[in-house]
Parts: C-alpha cells; sequence; structure tokens
C-alpha cells in the first residue's frame, strides 16, 4: 500500500508538470464551455425536449476522444522509450502497482477536469436563473446522474488509455490506439440501432449484446436521474480487464 | 563432554547464478552460466557484444525470468521472492535510463522510498550517497536532464547504493565518460570494496583490472574464464614475454637459447633508431621453462655491454580476454566440425 502511495504521488506530480496535461485541461474545458454555450443558446430560441444539463451530458463523447487520449498517451510510452521502467523495477514493485497508479492519477485528473466542466450548469443557474425563461435550467438530477455516469464510464475509458500505452512505444500509437478504442466502445452500440439487424435470425441477439455496451442509452436513463447498475458492472469489469492486460504487457515488454 | 563449540552459519555468497540459460525461441542469449560473487569482493564481468552478459545482469536483477537455471541474491532466488530479492540488491542498468524531469534530490528519495528506506532514515541514506557519489555540491538541486554524462552516471551509481543493499551490479558505467570521470568512477567503485559486492560489466578493460579482485569472461553465452587477473595470466597466457633493446640480432639470440629451450620465439622490432646497432627484440619463452628466470644472465654472459634495455611484459586483460574468447571460438568450431 505504502509504494502505491509512492507511486500514484509521483504520477500525480509527472502528470502536474506535464504539457499535454494543461493543454488537455485547456482544450476541454474550452470545448465544454462552448458546449453548454450552444445549448443554452439553443434552449433559449426553442423549447427542447431534453433540459440544458440532459443536452449538456449527452455531448459528453465529443472532448472524451481529446481529453483521454492527452492524459494516458505518454503513461507507458513514454517509459518505454527512455528505459526507466526497467530502472523502476529494479526496486521491488510490481507491474500491476505501477498500471495502477497510472491510472489513477490519469483518473484523479479525469475526474478534477470534468468536476470543473460541472460549474459551468452551476454557474450559469446563479448568474443567468432570473434573466431565463427555462425554469429547468439546474436540473439537479440530471447533473447528479449525469456526473455519477461520467465518473463510473470514465474509469473504463482512462483505464483503455493506459492499455493502449502500455501496448506501444509511440505516443503518437497509443493516442490513435486509444481514439479507436473509445469511438468503438462509445459509439458502436448506438450506431448499431440503425444498421437494420433484425432482419437476419441472429439480429436480435447482436442486437441485445450492442445495447449492453450502448453507452448513449446508458447515459440516458441517468441523465433521467435513474441509477442502473448494469452499467456501472459494465465499466467496473471493462476497467479490471483493462488494467489486468495492461499489466501483462507491461510485465512482458520490460 | 564439552559440547563442540557451534560454528556459525556460513552467510551465502551476495550473488549466486547456477546454470542460467535464457532462450528466445531458437536463439540462445546465455547457456549453463554459473558464478559467483562474495560478500565484499569486485567482479569484473566482461565479454564481446551480445555475449550475454547484459542478459545475465537483468536475470539478476530480477527483470527478465531466466528459461531455467538459478539466480540468488544474499540467498534469495530471484525467480521466487523477487521483491525481497530486489531489496538486497542495488542495480544500474545499461545506458542508466534516468526521468529528466526530477531534480537529482527528488529522484533519489523517489528510488529510496521505492527501495524501503523512510523516516529518518530517509534523509540520511539521500544524503550518504549524494555524499559517496560526489553530488551534494554541483548537481543536488539540478535537473536530471541538464546534468552532464558524468554527473548523470554517478546518480545511477547513486540509486543503486541507496538502502545499502548487500550487492550492485553496475552495467557498463563507465561508457561515455572522459578519463577525468572515469577516474573518479573507479575512485568510487574502490571505496565500495570491503563494504558490498559489486558486479561490474564494461568494455575499458584496463579500468576492470585496475579495480576488480577477479574477473568472469562470458563468450558466445557462456562463462569461458574466471578467476583472478594473474590466475588467468597463468591459464590463458602461458608464456613469458621479455622485450630487450640490444646490439645483437634474433638470429644470434635464437642460436644462443633454442638448444637450452626450444620453444623460444624471438621476434625483431628493427633498430631503435636508423643509425642505430642496437635492435628491438621480443623474446617469448614457456613462463616454466627453466631458463626463464635466468634469461638476463644468460643473454648478458653471451653480449657484455650490448644490452641496453631487458624488462619483462605482463600479459594485461586484454591479452586475455582475447586469448580466453579465441580459445572459445576455437572450441565451438571444433566441435562444429
Amino acid at each position: 500500500m505504502r509504494t502505491l502511495r509512492i507511486l500514484l504521488l509521483h504520477e500525480l506530480r509527472s502528470l502536474a508538470i506535464a504539457a499535454p496535461t494543461y493543454i488537455a485541461a485547456g482544450l476541454f474545458l474550452s470545448m465544454m464551455g462552448f458546449l453548454y454555450l450552444m445549448v443554452l443558446h439553443e434552449a433559449k430560441d426553442t423549447p427542447l425536449d431534453l433540459t440544458p444539463v440532459q443536452m449538456y451530458f449527452s455531448l459528453f463523447f465529443v472532448p472524451l476522444f481529446l481529453i483521454v487520449p492527452l492524459l494516458t498517451m505518454r503513461s507507458f510510452a513514454d517509459e518505454y522509450r527512455n528505459g526507466t521502467l526497467a530502472a523502476l523495477f529494479s526496486t521491488p514493485v510490481r507491474p500491476a502497482q505501477v498500471v495502477f497508479a497510472k491510472f489513477a492519477s490519469a483518473y484523479i485528473f479525469y475526474l478534477l477536469l470534468w468536476a470543473l466542466a460541472l460549474l459551468y450548469p452551476l454557474v450559469a443557474w446563479w448568474m443567468l436563473g432570473p434573466l431565463y425563461s427555462d425554469p429547468r435550467l439546474l436540473d439537479l438530477p440530471a447533473l447528479i446522474g449525469g456526473g455519477v455516469f461520467v465518473a463510473a464510464s470514465g474509469a473504463f475509458y482512462v483505464a483503455v488509455g493506459i492499455l493502449a500505452s502500455s501496448l506501444t512505444r509511440s505516443t503518437l500509437v497509443a493516442a490513435l490506439l486509444t481514439v479507436c478504442a473509445l469511438f468503438f466502445l462509445v459509439l458502436l452500440g448506438f450506431a448499431l440501432r440503425f444498421v437494420p439487424l433484425d432482419t437476419f435470425a441472429w439480429g436480435e441477439t447482436v442486437l441485445q449484446i450492442s445495447d449492453y455496451f450502448n453507452t448513449v442509452g446508458h447515459l440516458g436513463v441517468y441523465l433521467r436521474g435513474i441509477a442502473d447498475s448494469q452499467p456501472l458492472f459494465l465499466f467496473l469489469s471493462g476497467t479490471l480487464l483493462s488494467l489486468a492486460l495492461a499489466s501483462l504487457a507491461v510485465e512482458s515488454k520490460t | 563432554m564439552p559440547k563442540p563449540a557451534a560454528t556459525p552459519p556460513v552467510p551465502p555468497p551476495a550473488i549466486e547464478v547456477e546454470n542460467l540459460c535464457k532462450r528466445y525461441g531458437a536463439v540462445t542469449a546465455i547457456e549453463g552460466v554459473s558464478l559467483k560473487v562474495n560478500r565484499g569482493e569486485i567482479v569484473g564481468f566482461l565479454g564481446p557484444n551480445g555475449a550475454g552478459k547484459s542478459t545475465t545482469m537483468r536475470i539478476i536483477s530480477g527483470l527478465m525470468p531466466a528459461t531455467s537455471g538459478v539466480a540468488r541474491v544474499n540467498g534469495i532466488p530471484v525467480a521466487w521472492r523477487p521483491e525481497e530479492a530486489k531489496r538486497h540488491l542495488g542495480y544500474m542498468p545499461e545506458n542508466n535510463p534516468l526521468p529528466e524531469d526530477l531534480r537529482v534530490t527528488e529522484y533519489l528519495r523517489l528510488r529510496a522510498r521505492l527501495k524501503g528506506v523512510h523516516g529518518r532514515d530517509l534523509n540520511d541514506s539521500v544524503g550518504e550517497v549524494m555524499e559517496a557519489c560526489d553530488l551534494v555540491r554541483k548537481a543536488r538541486r539540478r535537473l536530471i536532464g541538464t546534468l552532464s554524462k558524468g554527473f548523470r552516471q554517478r546518480v545511477g551509481i547513486a540509486d543503486a547504493l541507496l538502502g545499502a543493499p548487500d550487492a550492485i551490479i553496475l552495467d557498463e558505467p563507465t561508457i561515455g565518460l572522459d578519463p577525468h570521470q572515469i577516474l573518479s568512477i573507479r575512485r568510487l567503485i574502490n571505496n565500495l570494496r570491503g563494504k558490498m559486492a559489486v558486479l561490474i560489466s564494461s568494455h575499458i578493460l584496463a579500468e576492470i583490472e585496475q579495480v576488480c579482485d577477479r574477473v568472469i569472461i562470458i563468450n558466445q553465452s557462456r562463462v569461458v574464464a574466471s578467476g583472478t587477473p594473474d590466475s588467468l595470466r597463468r591459464e590463458f597466457i602461458p608464456d613469458a614475454t621479455f622485450s630487450l633493446c640490444a646490439a645483437t640480432t634474433a638470429t644470434a639470440l635464437e642460436t644462443l637459447l633454442l638448444p637450452a629451450e626450444p620453444k623460444t620465439e624471438v621476434t625483431d622490432k628493427g633498430p631503435e633508431a636508423p643509425d642505430s646497432a642496437f635492435r628491438r627484440l621480443t623474446l617469448r619463452v614457456p613462463a616454466d621453462s627453466p631458463i626463464a628466470p635466468v634469461l638476463l644472465g644468460k643473454i648478458w654472459a653471451a653480449f657484455p655491454g650490448k644490452i641496453r634495455e631487458f624488462h619483462s611484459l605482463k600479459a594485461n586483460l586484454e591479452d586475455i580476454f582475447i586469448a580466453a574468447t579465441r580459445r572459445s571460438w576455437e572450441l565451438e568450431t571444433k566441435i562444429k566440425n
């Protein structure tokens, strides 16, 4: 436990002094601010089915493809290239501890950025509340549900980024692998709904499986303020599997 | 009847390797490597590029599993109890990779914590190794990325020394250093004699000869020689070689010495100066030949006043290394044929 704490503090420090972290933070917060502004603008002119907060969260995957690769791509790829991982393993440290420390530090930054992004609806409600016609400007159940969903799914996505970084010496390849994997995980289940699979005998089974992986569908449930354990299980098992695979990859590469 | 006094248990060697093999598919990196480094001893590990030095060192350090065989640090098998074994070992890998964005003290403190040094011991331990490696004055607060190669090597050695391990492994610690830096690293390693076991690999053979108590030579994945430089000299360089500057010829010397020692070889290296009657000659006789100890007297008696210089040429580690590796190549060729 002590080793894990030492590694985690070191990783947090490494992330805190790395330029990509601040690029990720700047881009993410600007993008989320811009998206929320667009949502407010849209909601002002025409009455919508969704509240501004629900619309804001339904676009959560847009900055995801940027922030996760930027936070995770250097984790292992850089260390492989510099050879510093071999030096680290000459001390009594296990690969799983290093993987978990890198994951935890990136995840903490991810949560921190989202915590800052969640301030937008609160600030908007505080400043624009009296001027705004829609009483649902601050949809608290959607804000809490969306926050829980983003935190749970984020663990999985950050773990996938760590896994991608553990597979290659190139930060660019790690980033591309992460984007591809996230695209597959976030949008595939949603995209399959538009494919006429039910015309095939096996189509129904495929759709049931794709439903389970349909992140956007699960998000809808959480934005209604309903806590569903099914996606939590998906995210938790996905996180653990990704970290276990990353540990194996790191062990075999050093 | 009084009980015989119990003999204290003999401590295990700091590093012990038995029949270590490492294969990558059909390629054998090391085969049947066995070696031992006792406490307080400095051992040089030599071999041509690709002979298997770094592979052996990486296996001992627990960075790589062996295909078969056992590596023990302080009696602890590295493969079965890697974390415990690593607590007794310091390792500086080849090329000494270091994080560029940490300061020297930050890095050493992190490494010390990972090696289980905590609390009050942390500052003491880091301070001691920085002092030992002469890092306190010039490099203490500097970013590692801005350090010269010499200081980086010192940081690597300081890291290996952290936590007072029983043994340290230094893989090419003097690579890329200038003579002044090599001298200071040599002094540093010399200071470790008697305190901990040191296994050091280097391509600079003169370096190893000056620093090490014992030498292990590895070639083509196998240990081909092991012992003190003197014992290896006796084993691999069986001839005694002398250099002389005399006003005589190689033929005259051969005529004088061949009846007493038929294996005598004389090589003429030419005149000492363009118009000089004195010539530089090299004499080689078997080390155990009865004429070896009385050679000078015999020549002086035959050519009185015609000898200006006579001295023994001691084979250096380079000669031993070349002889040992050549013998293993010849043996390999013989087996193949």
